[in-house]
């Protein structure tokens, strides 16, 4: 599509009825493209998404933007690639540009078992349908200019992944291209409206209360981010999730092109550069389970040194604001969703760093499961049964920090 | 945010010194001893409001502390 010429994104905000067939708890990316798949693909439009502050104001407003599916278990893999792919087509089935933007992710290795595995992922990716390359270090200086290969001596490089599929895209405008659908098609979008308890016959789901009244539901479905154990208590459902904060920054312009995003788990952090020219950092969580979103010196002080260690040209530039995001851990870093304890409550959750890219995917799976009342294949292995029937999907190397 | 933890032995300290520990909660309505296994290996309360949690000082005092925080603060009580 023309990336200079776009009409105005129409909202069309409606009044919160009494009764709908679907009500969707979190106007975030996963609340927004269930209710869109639900309308567009299912023709399922008596919807309602209901968000407490702002569409998009959440996680899907303060994560860092990076779509990839070089994951370390065979079922993420093809989740995640599936979403890759629907990414690469939204801008063309929404009419709207997302700033979508394939540039490749380096994953570095600094130790000889790091190599090894960045070897395996490779080849295990590349079975699954992901795009992933193992990389020498001499590549690796040319797909990042600017990397000091020895770190100092402290955190040498000896090898690497390339993700050809590894992108980004504007989190704000996919929000909205999927709230914009919706609308269209139908279905009634609130904010400021909080909820505030749910409706229970018996141990079945029947609606919501919120802070405006009561709404009746065939279904409901909870997409919030952060405070999922909240709306699940209302639902006596247990969820496997502990809430922790994350922390991330953006410098001011840097002015040369950097194409890559490049991730260190050893090192702890990954960064990229925003379409403002901007260099973007992010790390792993904070170690207490928290709902806070306060940011600190501490994080910042931290990171720096070891990103700089690894490209000292990040040194020579200043930190222009940071942000806090809270994110639903799972045990086994892999995400929850489908049905619960509780008939007519379906979750997706256990999102923790790594929701955005699996927006499209998501929703799409949801809205499969809701129209059909059956678990789509792909979203089958996240079932929250996994964790009593021992089939979690261990996989904290590939997911820890974003 | 960075929590600075108040140590009964040491002083209040940076987070950077201690290790999490949660205090698992199984709720009494499950009985199964299999289902009381499983909550206490995977599920959490993650209450939104005052917890009662261990931190060990393992690089001050390495002993077990217990206390209470608002997890919505972050601020200790």
């Amino acid at each position: 599509m023309n990336e200079f010429w776009e009409a105005k994104v129409t909202l069309q905000w409606a009044e919160l009825g009494s009764s709908y067939d679907v009500v969707i708890i979190g106007g975030g990316g996963h609340g927004l493209a269930t209710a869109y798949n639900l309308a567009v693909k299912h023709g399922i439009t008596n919807v309602a998404v209901i968000e407490k502050d702002y569409i998009g104001g959440g996680n899907s407003g303060r994560n860092t933007t990076v779509i990839r599916s070089n994951y370390g278990k065979p079922e993420p893999v093809r989740f995640y690639q599936r979403s890759l792919d629907l990414y690469r087509q939204l801008e063309d089935e929404t009419d709207r540009w997302i700033m979508h933007d394939e540039r490749g992710l380096l994953w570095l290795a600094h130790t000889e078992a790091g190599r090894r595995q960045e070897r395996s992922r490779s080849s295990m990716n590349l079975a699954f349908g992901a795009e992933t390359h193992f990389v020498e270090p001499e590549e690796i200086a040319k797909l990042a200019p600017g990397i000091n290969l020895d770190a100092g001596g402290e955190f040498p490089i000896t090898g690497g992944s390339l993700h050809v599929g590894g992108a980004t895209a504007r989190h704000d405008r996919v929000n909205w291209a999927f709230a914009e659908g919706a609308m269209r098609a139908g279905v009634t979008i609130v904010q400021g409206v909080k909820v505030e308890g749910l409706i229970l016959d018996g141990d079945r789901v029947v609606g919501v209360k919120t802070n405006t009244g009561d709404v009746a539901a065939g279904t409901v479905v909870s997409a919030v981010g952060g405070h999922a154990t909240t709306i699940a208590t209302m639902a006596n459902v247990r969820l496997p999730i502990r809430t922790h904060p994350l922390q991330a920054f953006v410098t001011n312009h840097y002015e040369q092109t950097w194409d890559a995003i490049v991730a260190s788990n050893d090192l702890g952090f990954y960064i990229s550069q925003t379409a403002r020219g901007e260099m973007l950092g992010g790390s792993h969580i904070d170690p207490q389970p928290s709902y806070s979103r306060r940011s600190d010196h501490h994080f910042i002080n931290e990171i720096s040194r070891r990103i700089v260690a690894l490209f000292p040209f990040m040194g020579n530039l200043r930190v222009l604001r940071q942000w806090t995001g809270i994110c639903d851990m799972s045990p086994d870093y892999t995400p929850i969703m489908g049905f619960t304890s509780a008939p007519g409550f379906l979750i997706t959750t256990g999102w923790g760093t790594w929701g955005f890219k699996a927006i499209p995917a998501g929703g799409e799976a949801m809205a499969q499961l809701i129209a059909s009342g059956e678990t789509p294949e792909l979203i089958a292995p996240f079932s929250i049964d996994r964790f009593a029937n021992d089939r979690t999907l261990a996989d904290r190397g590939s997911s820890g920090t974003h | 945010m960075a929590l600075r933890i108040p140590c009964p032995h040491c002083g209040t300290r940076a987070i950077d010194e201690w290790v999490y520990g949660e205090i698992p909660i199984v709720p009494d309505a499950i009985t199964d001893a299999d289902a009381r296994d499983v909550d206490r290996a995977y599920f959490h309360n993650n209450a939104e409001g005052v917890v009662r949690e261990a931190w060990f000082h393992l690089y001050g005092c390495r002993r077990w502390v217990t206390v209470e925080r608002d997890s919505r603060t972050d601020t200790f009580l």
